[in-house]
């Protein structure tokens, strides 16, 4: 699997909060969501993020409350990646669980800049900057988190176990 | 090799006899929580499972807690969700509105967390439990969804910090500004993916509302989770509270731990989070002249009876500032009636205070108190984000009840002895 897409970039301790905020969690609607993702952040974000796009961001994305609506709202925008430096631990486990796709990759979310085109091979774990042509190695999923991403999410994985 | 309180625990429920930093195991779940924003989500993912059961109806608990009572037509639809999964599935813990909590300060009240569980929470600060020796943390809906289809859920063997807790804090230092220390040392990334574990003789002289303050707030330096040693008080609080046999698992000798911090308590001050993260920790004397418009005392990180006492003895006697909105969010129905019985709502309210329901409200910026543009917050709570208690451009001061009430008399940031 791969994803190719212009590059948004943030920084670091991106929160849950930011990514959607708790005002809008009176609803579940992946739509509902995306069209407030990132609005406390950065109030461009919706009106020109691309199917597509891909997240960079720096240290601890993700951090704070454990709502599963800001993955959702993210992948539910059309982004197709997030790739960051380190990432929140419920975060993580949230994205994979829910199939958005993740890479920890420090010296990518560095190097990265804002406009960018890049290319992720996820089966790798490799990132192509096309704008630079410099190619990074993320963090591989450990094999039986990579049975989960492959069975499209935690519930559909446990559903072929039983 | 030795293990952390943890690692034990963590082998214990996975089956094994050792388990190291980085492995991953399924654990089995004594527990399993979920709250009126995240359970609709993990109901939603159950109902994919396909299964017409849960794992065990009395080992889920489910309470609305956030938007409650309801604040609005979709918040109320949410709720609704959760009280018709429960019925369905006949799951016990479901907390109706006049039973219901902030669902920390509830779940080890009604005796729902005994020493020695694995607690899984679709809500990250979940954490809390750690205060009785439990292996608790924080997940999302799927994970929830997951474990209340199958009783298990997948882990990785956290490393540990070890915090060895010295010395006794000073009048007006509570576990709040303790913890805020501790965040403002390391900071909020300071332990991702590890267990911050407490121990010490420092650790024995704090209360369990104290610790429980602790505990919760270990998700805002990025742990796993944060877990305190098991002593006399907390197993005379567990006997008090429930009727669950429980077992104490204690760190080995030759445990490993990143990294091992030695804290002073007498030497801690009361201390405040500035804007916009909880690792901008700086000590009362040091926070300068900020004007505040709001002050909230509640949450889960400081609902409790504890939490109420101090501010009441704090609120004795004064007035909350002209130009403050004091609002006291006791967290539980049974520390509300302690409170009410005990004379402090007089002490409130004759402060010009007000005094609300249970609730998570204002502290996510949910309802009760959201703050307009420029106004300031000194709040018990545990968060300090970008529009986290309402407008973006407001701004959220983490303190103690001490703290937060003397801020509310002084119509500034303020510590008890700086009200004369």
């Amino acid at each position: 699997m791969n994803a190719k897409g212009k590059v948004i970039k943030y920084g670091n301790n991106v929160d849950t909060d930011v990514i959607i905020p708790a005002r809008y969690l009176n609803t579940s609607d992946p739509a509902e969501l995306a069209a407030h993702c990132m609005e406390d952040l950065d109030e461009k974000f919706t009106s020109t993020v691309q199917k597509g796009d891909v997240m960079v961001a720096g240290k601890n994305f993700g951090c704070g409350s454990s709502r599963e609506h800001a993955p959702i709202a993210i992948k539910a925008s059309g982004i197709s990646c997030v790739i960051a430096e380190t990432f929140a631990r419920i975060f993580y486990r949230n994205s994979i669980n829910i199939g958005l796709p993740i890479i920890e990759c420090p010296e990518a979310a560095k190097d990265i800049k804002d406009g960018d085109e890049v290319e992720i091979d996820f089966d790798k774990g490799s990132i192509r900057n096309l704008t630079t042509g410099k190619t990074y190695q993320g963090q591989p999923f450990p094999e039986f988190m990579q049975q989960i991403i492959s069975a499209d999410g935690l519930i559909q994985y446990i559903k072929n176990s039983k | 090799m030795g293990m952390t309180m943890t690692q034990k625990i963590l082998a214990a429920h996975a089956g094994l006899d050792l388990v190291k930093p980085g492995q991953l195991i399924k654990a089995k779940l004594d527990l399993v929580l979920g709250n009126d924003i995240t359970s609709p989500v993990a109901i939603k993912e159950f109902d994919k499972v396909g299964l017409d059961s849960v794992f065990d109806v009395n080992k889920i608990a489910i309470v609305p807690d956030h938007f409650t009572p309801n604040k609005d037509i979709k918040s109320a639809e949410q709720v609704k969700v959760c009280r018709e999964f429960s019925k369905k599935m006949g799951i016990v813990n479901f907390f109706e509105v006049g039973q219901m909590g902030v669902e920390h300060a509830l779940l080890p009240e009604k005796g729902l967390v005994v020493p020695g569980d694995v607690v899984i929470g679709a809500d990250s600060h979940t954490c809390t439990y750690g205060a009785l020796g439990a292996f608790s943390t924080g997940i999302g809906s799927t994970d929830m969804a997951a474990g209340m289809a199958t009783g298990e859920a997948w882990f990785k063997v956290p490393e540990a910090i070890k915090f060895v807790l010295k010395g006794k804090p000073q009048k007006w230092v509570s576990g709040k500004d303790v913890i805020l220390h501790i965040i403002g040392m390391i900071g909020v990334d300071g332990a991702l993916y590890k267990s911050m574990e407490f121990t010490g003789d420092g650790a024995n002289v704090l209360s369990m509302d104290d610790r429980f303050t602790m505990a919760n707030m270990a998700i805002e330096a990025g742990a796993k989770n944060g877990i305190f040693e098991v002593d006399e008080k907390t197993e005379e609080y567990v006997k008090e509270h429930s009727i669950r046999s429980y077992k104490i698992y204690k760190a080995d000798a030759d445990a490993e731990y990143s990294e091992v911090y030695e804290i002073d308590l007498a030497a801690v001050k009361p201390t405040v989070a500035f804007p916009h993260l909880p690792e901008n920790a700086r000590t009362i004397d040091n926070v300068g002249d900020i004007k505040i418009d709001q002050v909230i005392i509640g949450s889960c990180t400081n609902g409790r009876i504890e939490d109420m006492r101090i501010a009441a003895e704090v609120l004795k006697g004064r007035k909350v500032h002209d130009e403050v909105r004091c609002i006291i969010i006791p967290a539980t129905q049974k520390i509300w009636k302690q409170a009410m019985n005990e004379g402090l709502f007089d002490i409130f309210i004759d402060a010009g205070a007000a005094v609300s329901t249970p609730t998570c409200g204002p502290c996510l910026g949910g309802h009760m108190g959201i703050l307009a543009k420029g106004e300031r917050a000194v709040s018990t709570t545990n968060r300090n984000f970008v529009g986290r208690m309402g407008h973006t451009e407001s701004e959220v001061y983490l303190a103690s009840p001490a703290v937060a009430a003397a801020s509310a008399v002084a119509g500034k940031i303020a510590g008890p002895e700086q009200l004369g």
